[in-house]
């Protein structure tokens, strides 16, 4: 299939798209979706002669032709059994092949101070509200499947919370696809968070079978003057699944946002998170780690833009790489001319299972002042001799002792998890992923 | 803070001390580039035929190259059609001895305190001297050839050993290369040629000393360096180029082949015109620096001390083909004023068992822009491949900038890469401890940023490590931390 075609496969389903929208055509955000599609018609997909995607080809993803969900799917409750913790049974919003489901969700939280809703509900509730932040904090100007998901943009997850106000429940927010025919969703998230208020978001994205779909993400957070958001972001996709994310962070004076990424599943999966640091004293904790086995594709890119002084970011992204898999890292730390007493601090370590198994890594420093730290540190290895030969020296077996290795050498990204049970469940997930692994 | 700002300004206007021109009669060819420019350099040189053949296929590749937007430096567009391409001092004879090598260049290069006589009986330094291109004096040639060393200007070589230049041309830059590789395989004027066979541990450092001479020209400069089986070679380029208004572009190609267990050191200290002041003039430095580890055992070495030009954009690579070959990269590069550097390496490994290390020291002061861009790739049967990187960055005052773009892209679970890179500023603290024990914060800043570059400083040989070290406290004049 040509590329062209594929291209014009995505704009005339907008035309459709824009049919079924009904009310929602005739808000000003609809202006924005109809520019959105002119940028995508004009910037097309990727191709890895961009710098951005050198590493990451989407042509398996062009050879198919994603539809839209026109309903959402029945999936049983049970099923959520998996997917859900214990501790953590209120506050759920789930989605159904990217629309959002009333019956499996369960919303406790919802007054005028906190809403917890879906996109497609808020922008008729709280219209003012959701247009007042929807699409103003991330740029579709050279990032072709934002423009993609701008245009498409109809559900997804929207978070707003007051002043001054502490959550103590986290939200879970569960995405699952399901189904064989070949859909996509063009999921929008949007986390307001108002000044000195704490929220704790945690999504998981899950699929029920192993068929091919394409999971187009864009979120949007804001954080507020002295606010807190921890989110956690698990991504157990179908090994046959497109993820390709993109979420862009402002932080406002003295807030903090701490969050760990997952990426277990997907078959091509690429993650853009961005991070604006766009007042003074803030902070920032980026946590990743990657697994990738078979076949699977996974490009994280990460972007940390200190705009003003006094701020602290610190990123620790690991990833084992086993058979055939491909992992690809791009941290980019931008300090700006004024962003004096700047301290950042980048690290990525990755380890090479296979020789078919490959890393390209890019940790990359672009410093404008001069009082600053800025380090970066980049190391591609495999397990360690003399403590495979410790370990064995004591009588444990060789795969046991390389499960081991493997499960120490991703601690110090789990341990960032503050929810015990959300960690205990991801542990015991890598693994059962190593054993697994272990055995073919 | 306001004697911060003094000295800050006391350092970015510290003049380039080595301005000046030498009055040579010249001859050109005239100005723009055509098939016709290319054929008029060949016949001038006396080519044969398929050097010429060469040059135009190059000529005709690059005209359908665009110039490329990549780096991280800003420059204004080139006129390519509006520069000499061929200069070259008029009276050329064959010359017996030194003393007929024409008295102004011979006082140009005692300015630059390079007398040829002295070195040539008290340092043990083989010069073979270029001024605007084409090679006007070679030393020690004797000495060398009892070795059976081959080393003098590239036209010679082309003359005297066609075959060696036939077979090694373009072997490790393809004319098809880059842009710049391209245009200088197209109009390449002379250049260094050093052939040492097998066995042969060359008995002294060879060097060359480029300089841009006559106003308008590029210099495209071409050099390769063969080391056979068990040779050992370490070779010097040193550059100063006089005070010119006009931006003049250099684009050099550099070709080393270390066969097995050779070993090739090549050691770079480069302080062309950075431009004034206010970035106006200075020196374009484009060039293609590329080395082979073709055998097993083999080495190759980069040491360059960068504190010249508007712009240097390069990046000195080794491809590590033998079986535990070695490559490295040792680099300082300064920024001052309105400079931009984009400067790394490329280490490609091939073979089994090999080994890289890559230090570099990046400083940046006044508006300079520094950029490390590096590549470590290992490839799928590269088993046990290591690599270390280290790139630091040191900026003085804060209008400058500092960046890295490491690219590591690794196909093989033996590989072991670490790559780490530091931004910091000149502490405090650390002028604070000098001013106390009486050295002025001048001297202080300059003591602690040659502290910070001793790493790649004690890589070079002892006389360049004198000269670099002087030349970075001339570049960092009146800096502060």
């Amino acid at each position: 299939m040509e590329i062209t075609d594929i291209k014009q496969w995505y704009i005339s389903n907008f035309e459709l798209f824009e049919e079924s929208l009904n009310g929602s055509r005739e808000t000003p955000f609809h202006e924005v979706r109809r520019s959105a599609i002119s940028k995508f018609s004009e910037l097309g997909f990727p191709t890895p002669r961009h710098e951005e995607w050198k590493y990451t080809n989407v042509a398996p993803m062009l050879e198919h032709k994603f539809k839209l969900p026109t309903e959402v799917a029945k999936v049983p409750k049970e099923v959520l059994r998996d997917f859900t913790f214990d501790t953590l049974k209120e506050n759920l919003v789930v989605f159904v092949n990217g629309l959002f489901s009333e019956e499996l969700s369960n919303i406790a939280l919802n007054s005028d101070d906190i809403i917890v809703s879906s996109l497609r509900n808020a922008m008729v509730n709280h219209a003012d509200l959701v247009y007042k932040h929807l699409g103003r904090y991330v740029s579709f100007e050279d990032e072709s499947f934002t423009a993609l998901n701008t245009a498409f943009t109809n559900d997804g997850t929207f978070i707003f919370v007051t002043d001054n106000k502490v959550i103590e429940d986290p939200i879970h927010l569960i995405y699952i696809s399901d189904g064989d025919t070949e859909l996509v969703s063009h999921l929008r998230n949007l986390f307001i968070v108002g000044k000195n208020s704490q929220v704790k978001i945690i999504e998981s994205f899950h699929s029920l079978s192993d068929t091919t779909y394409f999971n187009n993400l864009v979120t949007e957070v804001f954080v507020d003057e002295c606010a807190i958001i921890d989110h956690i972001k698990l991504q157990e996709e179908s090994i046959n699944a497109f993820h390709i994310s993109n979420s862009q962070v402002q932080q406002e004076r003295q807030s903090v946002y701490r969050t760990v990424n997952i990426d277990l599943g997907g078959g091509l999966v690429r993650n853009n998170l961005n991070v604006l640091l766009n007042d003074e004293h803030c902070e920032s904790h980026l946590f990743g780690f990657f697994l990738g086995q078979g076949t699977q594709h996974i490009d994280n890119h990460t972007f940390i833009d200190h705009a003003k002084p006094h701020c602290f970011s610190n990123e620790l992204y690991k990833g084992i790489l086993d058979d055939k898999a491909r992992g690809v890292f791009n941290g980019k730390i931008i300090v700006r001319p004024d962003a004096q007493k700047t301290n950042a601090l980048q690290s990525n370590k990755t380890l090479l299972l296979t020789d078919d198994a490959s890393i390209n890594a890019k940790p990359q420093l672009e410093i404008f002042a001069d009082d600053v730290k800025c380090t970066h540190g980049a190391t591609i290895g495999q397990l360690d001799d003399e403590a495979m030969f410790y370990l064995r020296a004591r009588g444990i077996g060789e795969e046991m002792a390389g499960a081991m290795l493997r499960h120490a050498f991703i601690s110090d990204v789990l341990e960032n998890i503050k929810i015990e049970e959300v960690r205990e469940r991801m542990d015991a997930h890598i693994i059962e992923r190593f054993t697994k692994a272990l055995k073919s | 803070m306001s004697t911060e700002q003094e000295t800050i300004e006391q350092f970015t206007k510290s003049e380039y001390k080595w301005g000046f021109t030498t009055d040579i009669e010249e001859e050109f060819a005239p100005k723009g580039l055509t098939e016709d420019t290319v054929r008029l350099i060949s016949g001038k040189k006396n080519e044969p035929e398929w050097l010429l053949e060469w040059r135009l296929k190059a000529f005709r590749h690059w005209q359908t190259m665009t110039e490329p937007k990549w780096p991280n430096v800003k420059y204004p567009a080139i006129d390519y059609q509006d520069a000499y391409y061929y200069a070259a001092p008029k009276k050329k004879k064959e010359l017996k001895s030194l003393d007929e090598v024409d008295p102004a260049i011979r006082e140009t290069f005692d300015k630059l305190g390079i007398s040829l006589n002295e070195q040539k009986r008290l340092s043990g330094v083989a010069v073979d001297a270029i001024i605007d291109s084409v090679s006007v004096a070679t030393t020690f040639k004797d000495e060398l050839s009892k070795h059976g060393i081959i080393f003098g200007s590239f036209s010679e070589a082309v003359q005297n050993h066609p075959d060696l230049v036939k077979k090694y041309l373009g072997s490790v830059v393809p004319y098809t290369d880059n842009f710049y590789a391209t245009l200088n395989s197209a109009v390449f004027s002379d250049g260094s040629f050093c052939y040492i066979p097998k066995g042969v541990r060359c008995p002294m450092e060879l060097s060359t000393y480029f300089r841009i001479n006559a106003a308008n020209t590029g210099q495209f400069e071409r050099t390769l360096i063969i080391a056979e089986e068990g040779a050992y070679v370490s070779y010097l380029e040193g550059c100063t180029a006089p005070m010119r208004d006009e931006n003049q572009l250099h684009a050099a190609v550099v070709e080393l082949i270390a066969h097995k267990d050779a070993q090739i050191k090549y050691s770079t200290v480069q302080n062309w015109y950075p431009g004034d002041e206010n970035g106006k003039g200075g020196i374009y430095n484009f060039v293609t620096k590329r080395g082979i580890c073709s055998g097993d055992n083999a080495k190759i070495s980069w040491t360059q001390v960068e504190t010249g030009s508007a712009i240097t954009w390069k990046y000195p690579s080794v491809i590590l083909k033998g079986d535990n070959s070695i490559g490295e990269f040792y680099s300082v590069a300064v920024t001052n004023n309105y400079q931009q550097a984009d400067t790394g390496t490329k280490m490609i490994h091939l073979g089994k068992n090999t080994r890289s290390t890559i230090i570099s020291k990046g400083i940046s002061a006044g508006h300079g822009q520094n950029s490390y861009r590096g590549l470590v790739k290992v490839a799928k049967n590269a088993d046990n491949a290591r690599n270390f990187s280290q790139c630091d960055s040191l900026l003085i005052g804060d209008k400058c900038g500092a960046h890295t773009f490491p690219y590591l892209e690794v196909h093989n679970k033996s590989a072991k890469i670490e790559h780490e890179a530091t931004t910091t500023k000149v502490g405090e603290d650390q002028i604070f401890y000098c001013n106390q024990r009486g050295i002025d914060t001048e001297n202080a800043v300059s003591l602690i940023v040659n502290g910070y570059c001793k790493e790649v400083f004690k890589e070079l040989p002892m006389e360049f490590a004198v000269e670099a070290q002087k030349l970075l406290a001339i570049s960092l004049e009146g800096s502060v931390g």
